[in-house]
């Protein structure tokens, strides 16, 4: 059913996607921005102000810098393992949470629970937390320092285990009666119905230790264990590009060090949005079931 | 007691494994958030490293009445509530008429197109993001390129502290601006669809429609999100702020976080003393949800718990 528009109604539309318009060129245009600069030629890129809508003087150099960077590469291994460990972790540990507490046999569910949600709105700090890790746990210098804190998040087992709940309990129930026994159901029936919710948990999670740099400003003192983001941090904050710049002659340090920042941004960049398109939809979904359940 | 005890024996007898399964996880939330809060009582000690929580003296309210009666006291909350209430002014209400406005749009790609482009930023790692606005905002950056355009002065913009607040809400607002309006696009398509042909049938101008169906749609989910945004009044992002401030711009850029982290990590390890005002904060914010959730209760039937 639709109605003629009158002419304010038109305005109104067009005004509302000129509007959309702008958004996109100021959302996109500043990651275009550092993309031209980081394969500009870096004298000219010095000279060179204003907008930058392509390449001023087409060259790869920087990127060749930045990727032989023994720092950003050895800051690449530390996030990979961290990622890949971390994700492993949290799944396990959110998935036997999320579903012990899904049980209605359970008889200690709810308090449990509501210890749990009482721990994401109080907490005792980031100094008695840092003392616990560094002074207590010895866990300074140690990549499980990074790991270990954050093993299941709130958030995260919630809506694990308000997807668990809307697993048929008749299911789960015939296949007790068949004699399987928890860690079977679990393995064998929960988890290869919740694969979607177990995407999103692997996305959320995964994400969160690509991008996590402050725990290994608190715990990791040792330069090799740094890991991609604190590099990153480095070179992009605290304008830290001398050892890449070297061999440079003097007058040009400076110009070098700033295109080497705009590679380095694009080098640390480029996967995420690479993968982007495709998992765009599930963060979505994960935004999606965590409203449902508030 | 005793009573409950045995049932939850006998509840145990008969569930061994789901307890067994259940245990790494509560022995988690143990460790790393509740032995914490216990730590934390150090705020009311003279905490040695040497000593131990234990061991320790107690001082009772020492290390708050420093707090309160020190110079920090007053810029730090300062800093805080202003920066809290620049995101809560500008950040709230922002994703709402975005969703709003892409509710609106006529076309499916479009409307498609556009919302894929404003998650992008999202996805960027903070880091990045700072080192970006940092990047721009030197004497010769892109920020000054188009300042000095409009005949305006190029100067160091983080270095000044009347730029910070700006600077750091407006680049939030830049990066989380499209992913927020995820939670409120959910609420809006919850909408029944017989609403609106009903108000058509009724002749209903499009300006009414927003008002009397789509905003009641999406208040619920509104109020939800208020709530636990000033249940955080007090939990500035703080890792930004670290990332973005230095010394020149403390009078406007310290808030308490990042004043717990110089005192008590970063430049000396005033343990005891920041973690009193780590649990001022905590203290604040709790009494803040509660308050907020109270009083939406009685307002209106959307609480969070």
């Amino acid at each position: 059913m639709t109605i003629k528009r009158t002419i304010g109604e038109k305005l109104f539309d067009s005004l509302n996607v000129l509007l959309m318009v702008l958004l996109i060129i100021i959302t996109l245009y500043p990651l275009w921005h550092v993309l031209n600069a980081s394969l500009s030629d870096s004298n000219r890129l010095m000279a060179h102000s204003g907008l930058l809508l392509l390449p001023d003087g087409f060259n790869l150099d920087s990127y060749k810098l930045v990727l032989s960077n023994p720092s950003i590469l050895s800051g690449y291994r530390n996030t990979l393992v961290i990622v890949v460990l971390g994700t492993a972790l949290n799944l396990l540990f959110t998935i036997l949470g999320a579903y012990t507490l899904s049980r209605k046999s359970f008889m200690l569910r709810n308090p449990i629970m509501l210890a749990i949600v009482f721990t994401m709105f109080f907490n005792g700090g980031i100094i008695p937390t840092y003392l616990l890790i560094n002074n207590t746990l010895h866990l300074g210098d140690n990549l499980l320092a990074l790991i270990v804190p954050g093993l299941v998040s709130s958030y995260n087992l919630i809506i694990m285990r308000t997807a668990f709940q809307g697993i048929s309990e008749n299911l789960l129930e015939s296949a007790r009666i068949d004699g399987a026994g928890e860690m079977r159901i679990l393995w064998r029936i929960v988890v290869p119905l919740s694969m979607p919710v177990i995407a999103v948990m692997i996305l959320f999670y995964g994400v969160g230790h690509w991008n996590s740099w402050f725990s290994a400003i608190l715990y990791i003192r040792d330069r090799d264990l740094y890991p991609l983001q604190l590099v990153l941090r480095e070179i992009l904050i605290q304008n830290s590009t001398d050892s890449m710049t070297t061999s440079a002659a003097m007058g040009d340090k400076e110009a070098i060090g700033e295109s080497v920042k705009y590679a380095t941004v694009m080098v640390a960049t480029l996967p995420i949005l690479f993968i982007y398109p495709f998992l765009q939809k599930y963060f979505v979904k994960g935004v999606m079931i965590g409203a449902i359940k508030e | 007691m005793t009573r409950k005890l045995s049932l939850v024996w006998l509840n145990y007898k008969q569930n061994k494994v789901i307890y067994w399964m259940a245990l790494p996880v509560v022995l988690y939330f143990l460790v790393f958030k509740y032995l914490p809060m216990y730590g934390a009582v150090i705020a009311f000690k003279e905490y040695t490293v040497g000593k131990g929580i234990w061991g320790s003296e107690w001082v009772g309210l020492q290390h708050f009445r420093d707090f309160f009666q020190s110079y920090y006291f007053w810029r730090v909350l300062k800093n805080t509530l202003i920066l809290s209430f620049y995101q809560l002014l500008f950040g709230f209400p922002a994703p709402i008429l975005l969703a709003l406005l892409l509710n609106e749009l006529r076309h499916e790609m479009f409307k498609r197109t556009v919302q894929t482009v404003s998650y992008i930023p999202h996805f960027i790692s903070l880091v990045v993001i700072c080192g970006m606005v940092v990047d721009f905002s030197s004497r010769d950056g892109l920020f000054n390129s188009i300042i000095t355009f409009f005949g305006g002065e190029s100067s160091a913009l983080l270095s000044d502290p009347g730029n910070f607040r700006t600077i750091y809400t407006a680049s939030s607002i830049w990066q989380e601006l499209g992913f927020s309006t995820i939670i409120y696009l959910a609420a809006l398509s919850g909408i029944n669809p017989e609403l609106y042909d009903a108000s058509m049938v009724d002749g209903a101008s499009r300006l009414r429609r927003v008002w009397h169906i789509t905003l009641p749609g999406i208040i619920p989910m509104i109020v939800i999100l208020l709530i636990l945004r000033i249940g955080g009044l007090m939990e500035i992002g703080f890792e930004k702020v670290i990332l973005l401030y230095n010394p020149n711009v403390y009078d406007t850029a310290d808030v308490i976080s990042t004043f717990v982290y110089r005192k008590g990590i970063s430049e000396s390890a005033e343990f005891s003393y920041t973690t009193a005002v780590g649990l001022f904060q905590s203290l604040v914010n709790f009494i803040l949800l509660i308050g907020a959730n109270r009083l939406s209760k009685a307002v209106s039937d959307n609480k969070l718990f």
